[in-house]
């Protein structure tokens, strides 16, 4: 298993109910289970889209991308800045 | 610097970039539009994200054109209608590496930086803006 920091913003963090919060994943994971797992542990992310806008530590990724222990994800609604 | 709550400094971000031998400078501000019953949008950021994403797009801009400096100021918090969210200031020798230097920093914020706008209506209402169009 990994623990894996999960961090929600605007939108997403209404729809969760909280901007911050950790996950456990078996591991191998990816950024795709762990937005699952969200799915699960906070029911409010059901109305997230199907494949929502992510970042792995700081950095916007794919969500097939590998995630390790200790790891941070951010899932983020669509970037509207400037 | 890069991610203030207060209005936005235009003189302080000029002195950052400006040098004798860059006899160009562009400054591009993005300011809060009065779009049907808009009175202010409130800007919130994964902050540390924005600031590192921030420093990569600047290094990106300085790469692609060596001989220019380009520095950028995003407004957070509520910002009323009229008011800059973002400025961004470009020098460089010539007019051209200016104009192209801020165009691509501006473009690059939209597509890249974790930052979210909500806006307030009169009416007391408000709602996030989620359409990358509608800007």
């Amino acid at each position: 298993m990994g623990k894996v920091s999960v961090r929600f913003f605007a939108r997403y963090a209404e729809l969760a109910g909280c901007s911050s919060s950790a996950v456990n994943v078996p591991t191998p994971a990816t950024v795709a289970d762990v937005i699952a797992r969200v799915r699960e542990v906070f029911p409010g992310t059901r109305d997230l889209p199907p494949r929502p806008l992510a970042a792995l530590n700081q950095r916007q990724v794919k969500l097939d991308q590998l995630v390790s222990d200790g790891d941070e994800v951010a899932l983020l609604p669509p970037l509207a800045g400037g | 610097m890069h991610l203030t709550r207060h209005p936005l400094e235009i003189d302080a971000l000029l002195a950052e970039v400006q040098s004798p031998e860059r006899g160009g400078t562009c400054v591009f501000l993005g300011t809060v539009r009065n779009d049907a019953n808009v009175t202010a949008i409130d800007y919130s950021a994964y902050d540390d994200m924005a600031l590192a994403e921030i420093q990569r797009i600047l290094s990106d801009a300085e790469t692609q054109w060596p001989e220019a400096r380009v520095m950028l100021q995003h407004r957070l918090g509520l910002i009323p209608v009229g008011e800059a969210s973002i400025a961004i200031a470009a020098a460089a020798p010539h007019r051209d590496e200016a104009f192209a230097a801020c165009r691509y920093v501006i473009e690059e914020v939209k597509k890249r930086l974790p930052i979210w706008k909500k806006e307030l209506h009169g009416d007391g209402s408000a709602e996030w803006v989620e359409a990358n169009d509608h800007r």
